[in-house]
């Protein structure tokens, strides 16, 4: 085992030594190398702390939501619907919502407008005449808090609000064009009677008892739809996945540029390589041993770039706010939300790279490096 | 000590040019001496010479190191028995550019093992009885062509091999180098190495160092006269 | 299917196993029929460097596999989310029939590959290769079985499809499954606890006497897969539960999810290394006498003997210490 260490110790040493004899020609190879991985990172981070952010917001909804149906299009729940549901067995709490969307024409821009739920944080903030908005609504019209603002209602009345609050930053992705408002500010911007909701909202304790609820649901008001919180869940995730894989297919081109690239590298071996090896061979080197130097050299290489390009993907995508791709992946909203995304990083994400990065090379490089390695160990004296 | 019985090597095997470089070769090479492979160029004296290096297999016949017979043996074992028993001398020394020359030395001795701190006191040591101990940390291409002789010997010797293989020795060198190499050569075999080489400078062949020499033509011995 | 980048990257390390293989067969044939350790003809010479890139490419398609393998595993946690009713990678495994077929096809290559290394390993340690024919033959005999692992993986992603409701680990382990590891689960933990220790406490005795006397490679290589099922049946049927404190939840592959501080990888690396190593003795065994490897074979032996009795016993102590740890009682003193 020692004699083993030392053996590989000795062949790392000297690949070491070679690698930095050939900078110019590793360095390309590194260079490529490094940009295939910052690419590939880039996409999976960016993606994975896109879904995972929107996890965390959801996490905080309701289980269910119901809306009313009218001729198949969503409509405001009539009042005398949070009566009729009465007590499903598993609901903890229903509550109605009140929301709407308001086009602002001084930003050409839509805001969500939203009564905070009774216990929301901020909620306490939203007294009449006062709103609190998110980030980006700050930032186009230039708020801080004390500012007064008004908008047009659809009717043409005009309002005038007192910025209580900015949202905090952390979590723009939902909320960078929501403006929080008090009940009765809302009832009569939108000019929506009492009794009336938007939708209605349910939290249920045990996750497995969702489904029987929501059947029951359909049961007592037909006209209605209940919404699960685990089907967004699911429908982000199947979108999130299926745009991430998309996006990884368009770059298979590249991936498969990269290890024809390093088939190229690794197969033509200049004139001196070859001697090289071929003294290698004649002075006692076995197969198995350049096969090895070579396969730490494989390693050396991998990592590096590996590293490189991960570090650099990481830093792009959570300090850049990955502005390379920022317009294919998020989503369509004219607010852009410049939020700064969570730092996310896993084990299958890295293991999932490693099989569209390593694993190509490796396969590129296995033949070619053979090929080196059973080099006639008395070529050197016949040459 | 090496003993050869029949041996042939073909090259191109089973293709229309193909070509036999040794054609029948019984050669017995005796311990402690040393023994010199001479004949024109294409005679097949760099083939023999890497059959008994272990460095290529013979097509047919029998090759016995120290009785055992290694003719059939794969690569792998043949390397390992080259590793242990010879060492290498090229006619273009063959080291490694870009490298030191200590480096150089130990090159052998990497696929090995052993101790990293013992290796290179055991480099260091070649090179300082080679005269060479103060280039060490001097890359190979920058020295003159007899310092890059006194490292390729210095390399074959870092296994401390029993037989040392020098393929045409003098052939790049000038008279008063060549003199040197005989000297270094007389050394070695008062140390007890065997020793075996190709050449056809007469200043080799005929030097009284030489003990046994052997003639070759189109892949077969000449009788010795 | 779903189309998404875990999923890629398994279907192509394995579609690349296959097809690796699959190049490499020809050339293994050839081996078989034309190898002549005697001859020093240049095609000889040529098959022997051959051997070196078959060893080579079946150590990548080992490797490959075992990461494979636990992407695999990684994958079908993730995707957990995507389906009504699965709450963790077994959930996501029965999401069609292919699921548990397609892993324990891979697990299946994984242990192939490991045993066929072992026999490379011991081979090109003799002198004259006693064992190449034998070698490609068993090369060739494991391509079907690389080929199976593909195609039910192929199959099993294939057909999943968002949102079908699949049973998660508490109704699939609850013991009305009828399904093989249903009965794993529905096995009392007692008695589980009584064939998980004594299948384990016999292959460690059987390995630490083939480290004296290596001559028992088949009963080791016997006792190490008996082993290594009665470890998968103990894990679903009480370790896991002790981990989780819950009475109900028998996911053998939670263990491995970062919330339970990923002590899977301490169960499980240490078991599936020794039942690798007690499959290798058995591997060995027939070849014990050739002269050639009569010294070999035993050295190996022992040595892979010391590692399946140091890995099954590592494994035990490990579960034990769960079990010692956890606040969940489930059998009355």
């Amino acid at each position: 085992m020692k004699i083993w260490i030392q053996k590989q110790q000795a062949l790392i040493d000297f690949t070491l030594a070679s690698l930095a004899r050939r900078k110019l020609k590793n360095a390309g190879l590194l260079l490529v190398y490094t940009l295939i991985v910052f690419l590939l990172a880039s996409v999976m981070l960016y993606t994975s702390a896109l879904r995972h952010d929107a996890a965390a917001v959801l996490k905080n909804s309701p289980e269910v939501i119901v809306q009313r149906m009218v001729a198949g299009r969503h409509d405001l729940i009539p009042p005398g619907y949070l009566e009729k549901l009465g007590r499903i067995r598993g609901v903890q709490k229903k509550e109605g919502r009140l929301w709407g969307y308001y086009y602002d024409p001084v930003v050409k821009a839509n805001y969500t407008l939203m009564v905070p739920m009774a216990e929301a944080p901020g909620a306490e903030k939203v007294a009449d005449a006062n709103i609190v908005v998110g980030a980006a609504v700050a930032r186009e019209r230039g708020l801080v808090p004390g500012n007064l603002i008004s908008f047009r209602s659809y009717s043409g009345k005009l309002f005038s609000f007192t910025v209580a609050d900015v949202l905090p930053h952390a979590a723009e992705l939902v909320s960078a064009d929501l403006i929080l408002l008090s009940e009765a500010d809302y009832r009569a911007f939108f000019e929506i009677p009492a009794g009336h909701y938007t939708d209605i909202a349910l939290s249920v304790a045990n996750p497995q008892e969702v489904r029987k609820i929501a059947s029951k649901l359909s049961e007592a008001l037909p006209d209605s739809r209940p919404i699960l919180r685990e089907e967004v869940l699911r429908t982000y995730e199947s979108i999130f996945n299926w745009r991430e894989g998309i996006v990884l297919v368009l770059l298979s081109g590249s991936i498969l540029a990269f290890a024809i690239f390093a088939w190229e590298k690794a197969s033509g071996l200049s004139a001196e390589e070859k001697r090289e090896i071929g003294i290698l061979k004649a002075i006692g080197w076995e197969t198995g041993d350049v096969l090895k130097m070579k396969f730490w050299e494989g390693v050396l290489v991998s990592l590096t770039a590996f590293l490189l390009g991960y570090i650099a993907a990481y830093l792009h995508v959570f300090s850049f706010s990955a502005a390379l791709f920022e317009p294919v992946l998020k989503g369509w909203a004219v607010l852009y939300p410049r939020f700064e995304l969570t730092p996310v990083v896993d084990g299958f994400q890295i293991a999932t790279l490693f099989f569209f990065t390593v694993f190509p090379y490796t396969v590129a490089t296995i033949v070619p490096i053979w090929r080196a390695a059973i080099t006639d160990p008395d070529a050197v004296m016949r040459g | 000590m090496i003993k050869l019985s029949n041996i042939r090597k073909a090259y191109n095997q089973g293709h229309e040019n193909e070509y036999w470089a040794l054609d029948g070769i019984d050669l017995n090479i005796k311990e402690k001496q040393v023994t010199a492979l001479c004949g024109p160029s294409g005679s097949g004296k760099t083939t023999l010479l890497s059959i008994i290096g272990c460095l290529a297999r013979p097509t047919s016949g029998r090759v016995q190191l120290k009785k055992r017979d290694i003719s059939g043996l794969p690569e792998r074992f043949l390397t390992e028995e080259r590793r242990s028993t010879f060492g290498f001398v090229f006619q273009q020394f063959n080291l490694i550019k870009g490298l030191s020359a200590r480096d150089n030395v130990m090159l052998p001795a990497y696929p090995v093992g052993g101790d990293w701190k013992k290796l290179h006191e055991r480099a260091d040591g070649l090179l300082d009885s080679l005269k060479l101990g103060h280039r060490r940390d001097a890359r190979v291409e920058w020295l003159s062509g007899g310092e890059q002789q006194r490292v390729a010997i210095a390399r074959a010797m870092i296994n401390d091999p029993q037989v040392v293989i020098a393929d045409e020795p003098t052939a790049n060198l000038d008279t008063a180098l060549s003199r040197e190499f005989l000297t270094i050569l007389e050394g070695l075999k008062e140390q007890g190495k065997t020793i075996l080489l190709t050449s056809h400078d007469p200043l080799v062949v005929d030097s009284e160092v030489v003990d046994k020499v052997v003639n070759l033509r189109d892949g077969r011995l000449v009788k010795a006269d | 299917m779903l189309f998404q980048p875990a999923i890629i990257a398994l279907l192509l390390a394995s579609a690349v196993s296959v097809l690796m293989l699959a190049a490499a067969a020809p050339f293994a044939l050839q081996l078989v029929r034309h190898w002549d350790i005697r001859s020093g003809s240049e095609r000889q010479l040529q098959l022997e460097r051959r051997t070196y890139l078959m060893s080579t490419l079946l150590s990548f398609v080992f490797a490959t596999q075992l990461l494979a393998l636990l992407l695999f595993v990684f994958n079908a946690d993730k995707m957990s989310v995507m389906f009504v009713g699965a709450m963790c990678a077994v959930g996501t495994l029965n999401a069609n029939e292919f699921g548990f077929p397609a892993l324990i096809s891979q697990i299946g290559v994984f242990f192939l590959a490991a045993a066929w290394l072992v026999v490379n390993h011991a081979d090109s340690r003799a002198y004259d290769y006693p064992l190449v024919r034998v070698k490609y033959l068993l090369l060739l005999g494991m391509l079907p079985f690389v080929a199976l692992a593909f195609g039910l993986q192929l199959e099993y992603f294939l057909n999943l499809k968002a949102d079908v409701i699949t049973s998660c680990c508490g109704s699939l382990f609850s013991g009305e499954a009828k399904t093989l590891t249903g009965d794993a689960s529905a096995m009392a933990p007692q008695q589980a606890m009584i064939l998980f220790y004594s299948a384990l406490a016999l292959v460690i005795v059987a390995a630490l006497f083939n480290v004296r006397q290596p001559r028992g490679g088949y009963l080791v290589a016997g006792l190490s897969g008996i082993a290594f099922v009665a470890a998968m049946i103990g894990i679903v049927s009480f370790v896991s539960l002790y981990v989780y404190e819950h009475p109900h939840h028998h996911c053998p592959f939670c263990l491995l999810k970062p919330e339970y501080d990923y002590q899977g990888y301490w169960l499980y690396l240490p078991l599936f290394s020794a039942t690798a190593s007690g499959l290798g003795v058995g591997a060995l065994q027939p070849f014990a006498r050739i002269p050639s490897l009569a010294t070999i074979v035993p050295q190996l032996a022992r040595r892979l003997s010391w590692i399946t009795a140091l890995g099954f016993a590592l494994f035990t102590a490990v579960a034990t210490f769960m079990i010692w740890n956890s606040n969940l009682i489930l059998l009355e003193g």
